[in-house]
C-alpha cells in the first residue's frame, strides 16, 4: 500500500518499486529462515544449502534498495511521510539483511549439527522458530498494510521469544552438564538459538520502524525484554554442586 | 480526501491552529484580510516567536504574502484592501489608531524578492533610513552605522573599497545583503523577508540563508518562501497557509516529518493537483 497520487508520477512509480523490492526481500528473508529452521529439524542439509544460497539474493536486494533509497534522497527530497517511508525503507532493508545473515548461519551450523549424533534440545528449536517465523511475517504485513496496531502488537510480543530462549538455553546447560560428549553439538545448538533470538530482535526493529512509519511517533517507553540476568547468572547444576561443597 | 472537500472546511475550524509560542514578539488573532469583495486572509491566529525564524509556505495565493504584509502594515498602501483583526508588536496593537506607522516600518522591516537597491551609492542605500528616521547626522556615526550594518549583513568585505558606487552595480546576491544591511540599519527588531532568494543563485541562496541564521541572534525573522527546503532549513517554525487559511503551525522539522493536516502532507509532499 504505497503513498501515491504525486504531482510527479516517478516519484510514484519509484515508491511503489522501493516497497516492491521490500517486500521480496522479506518474502527471501521469511523463506531462508523457514529452510534455515527445516533444515535442522528435519537434519536436511539440502534444504540449508538453499538458505545459504539464497543469501546472496537478499544481500544484493539490500544493495539494490540503498541506490534506490540514495536516488530518490537525491532528487526528490522526499518530505512528511514520504521521507519516513524512504527512511524505513533504507531501515528495514539493514534488519532484513542481517536476519538473512542470522539464518544462513543457522543453516550452516545446520549442517554442522546434521553430522552429529540427535541431541535432545534441538526438539525446543522449532517452537522457538515457529514463534520468530509468526512475528517476522506479522511485521511484515503491518509494514506492507500500514497497520500501526499490528505492528505494536509484534513490538510487545518480544519477551516470549527472549523467555523461550532463556529457558533453551538453562536445558541446553543441563543436558551438557550431564553429557559431556554432547557439547560440541550443544554449542552450535545454542548458537542456533541465539540467533533466533537475534532474528526475533531485528523483527522488533521493524517494527518501530513501521510503527514510526504509519503514525510519525516513536512508540513510548522501553522495549519490552525476557529477563537476561536470569540467564547470565545462571549457574550449570555442576557448580552449584561445587558451591554447597 | 480532495482540495475541493477540504475547501469548504468551516473557517474557525481550520483556522484554529494557534501556536504555543513562548514570549511571542508578535501576535496575530482572528487577522483578515479582504481585496475587495475577495476574502484573502480568514480568521488567522499565529504567534511569531522572539528571536526566531518563522517560515511562511503554501501555494500561491494562499494568503502568506498578505499576512507577512499584515505585520508591518504594508497592506494600507494597496487600494481597497481591508485588514481587520489584532495585531500585535510586544502587546501593543499596531492597527490602533494612535501609532505611528513610520515608527512601526522602523520597528518591523522588510526585504523583497527581488533586490531594490536605491540608485544610489551603496553608502547612501545603508544610511538611507538612519537619515530618514533622523537617528543622527554626524558623519562619524553614519560610518559607523554603515560598517557594522554590511558587516552584519556579511557585505563588508566585498563593498568596503567601493561605498561611494551605485549599489545597483553589485551583483544580485550582493544587492539581496545591501537591501538586508539597509533594513537592519535602523536597528529594527524583527525582519520580514518575501522570498528573499527567489531571484538568486544558490551560492548566494547559501549566504543569504547563512546570514538569517547569524541574524536570528539578535532580529525576530518571519520569511515567505516557496522553497520548503528552504524553510526546512533556515526557520525553526514553520506555518502552512492554504486558501487563506492557516491551516497548520508547529515546529519545522515536525511539520516536515509528521504533519498532522492531509492538506499540509498533500502540499510538502508534492500531492497537490
Amino acid at each position: 500500500m504505497p503513498s501515491s497520487d504525486h504531482i510527479v508520477t516517478s516519484f510514484d512509480q519509484e515508491i511503489t518499486s522501493l516497497n516492491e523490492m521490500i517486500a521480496r526481500m522479506g518474502g527471501q528473508v521469511e523463506a531462508g529462515f523457514a529452510d534455515a529452521i527445516e533444515a535442522l529439524t528435519k537434519r536436511n542439509s539440502e534444504t540449508a544449502n538453499r538458505t545459504i544460497a539464497r543469501d546472496v539474493e537478499v544481500d544484493q536486494l539490500e544493495e539494490a534498495i540503498n541506490d534506490a533509497v540514495i536516488n530518490m534522497l537525491v532528487r526528490r527530497q522526499p518530505m512528511a511521510d514520504d521521507l519516513r517511508f524512504v527512511f524505513s525503507a533504507l531501515k528495514i532493508a539493514g534488519d532484513l539483511e542481517r536476519i538473512g545473515d542470522h539464518a544462513k548461519n543457522i543453516a550452516k551450523r545446520a549442517v554442522t549439527l546434521n553430522s552429529l549424533p540427535r541431541i535432545e534440545p534441538a526438539g525446543s528449536i522449532p517452537r522457538m522458530g515457529r514463534a520468530v517465523q509468526r512475528r517476522i511475517k506479522d511485521v511484515l504485513d503491518a509494514f506492507n498494510e500500514r497497520n500501526a496496531t499490528k505492528a505494536m502488537a509484534v513490538w510487545e510480543s518480544d519477551t516470549e521469544i527472549d523467555n523461550m530462549y532463556n529457558s533453551l538455553f538453562r536445558e541446553t546447560l543441563t543436558y551438557m552438564a550431564e553429557d559431556p560428549r554432547s557439547i560440541t553439538g550443544c554449542t552450535h545448538l545454542l548458537f542456533i538459538a541465539k540467533n533466533i533470538e537475534r532474528i526475533g530482535d531485528h523483527a522488533t526493529n521493524i517494527a518501530e520502524v513501521a510503527y514510526f512509519l504509519i503514525t510519525g511517533e516513536k512508540i513510548e517507553g522501553g522495549r519490552p525484554r525476557g529477563d537476561l540476568d536470569e540467564t547470565s547468572s545462571y549457574t550449570t547444576p555442576t557448580e552449584r554442586t561445587d558451591a554447597r561443597a | 480526501m480532495s482540495l475541493a472537500e477540504t475547501e469548504a472546511a468551516p473557517p474557525d475550524q481550520a483556522g484554529q491552529a494557534v501556536s504555543a509560542v513562548k514570549a511571542p514578539k508578535m501576535t496575530a488573532r482572528d487577522a483578515n484580510v479582504h481585496y475587495g469583495d475577495a476574502h484573502a486572509l480568514k480568521h488567522v491566529d499565529l504567534d511569531i516567536g522572539t528571536n526566531e525564524v518563522t517560515s511562511l509556505i503554501g501555494p500561491s495565493g494562499c494568503g502568506k504574502s498578505t499576512f507577512l504584509r499584515c505585520l508591518n502594515r504594508m497592506n494600507d498602501v494597496i487600494d481597497g484592501c481591508r485588514v481587520a483583526g489584532d495585531i500585535r508588536l510586544d502587546e501593543e496593537d499596531i492597527y490602533h489608531p494612535s501609532l505611528d506607522v513610520v515608527q512601526l516600518r522602523a520597528r518591523v522591516g522588510m526585504v523583497f524578492q527581488k533586490p531594490n537597491p536605491f540608485p544610489k551609492s551603496i553608502y547612501e542605500n545603508v544610511v538611507y533610513g538612519p537619515r530618514i528616521h533622523g537617528m543622527t547626522n554626524s558623519k562619524a556615526d553614519m560610518d559607523e552605522i554603515v560598517e557594522s550594518s554590511l558587516r552584519r549583513a556579511g557585505l563588508w568585505d566585498e563593498a568596503k573599497d567601493r561605498l561611494e558606487q551605485p549599489g545597483t552595480g553589485l551583483s544580485g546576491g550582493q544587492q539581496q545583503r545591501l537591501c538586508i544591511a539597509r533594513a537592519i540599519a535602523v536597528n529594527p527588531e524583527v525582519i520580514l523577508m518575501d522570498e528573499p532568494c527567489s531571484a538568486l543563485d544558490p551560492i548566494a541562496t547559501s549566504r543569504i540563508e547563512e546570514l538569517i541564521d547569524e541574524l536570528r541572534q539578535n532580529f525576530t525573522i518571519v520569511i515567505v518562501t516557496h522553497s520548503m527546503q528552504q524553510a526546512a532549513r533556515v526557520s525553526q517554525r514553520t506555518a502552512f497557509f492554504h486558501l487563506g487559511l492557516l491551516v497548520e503551525v508547529g515546529p519545522t522539522e515536525e511539520i516536515f516529518t509528521n504533519p498532522k493536516d492531509k492538506r499540509t502532507q498533500d502540499y510538502i509532499t508534492g500531492r497537490f493537483g
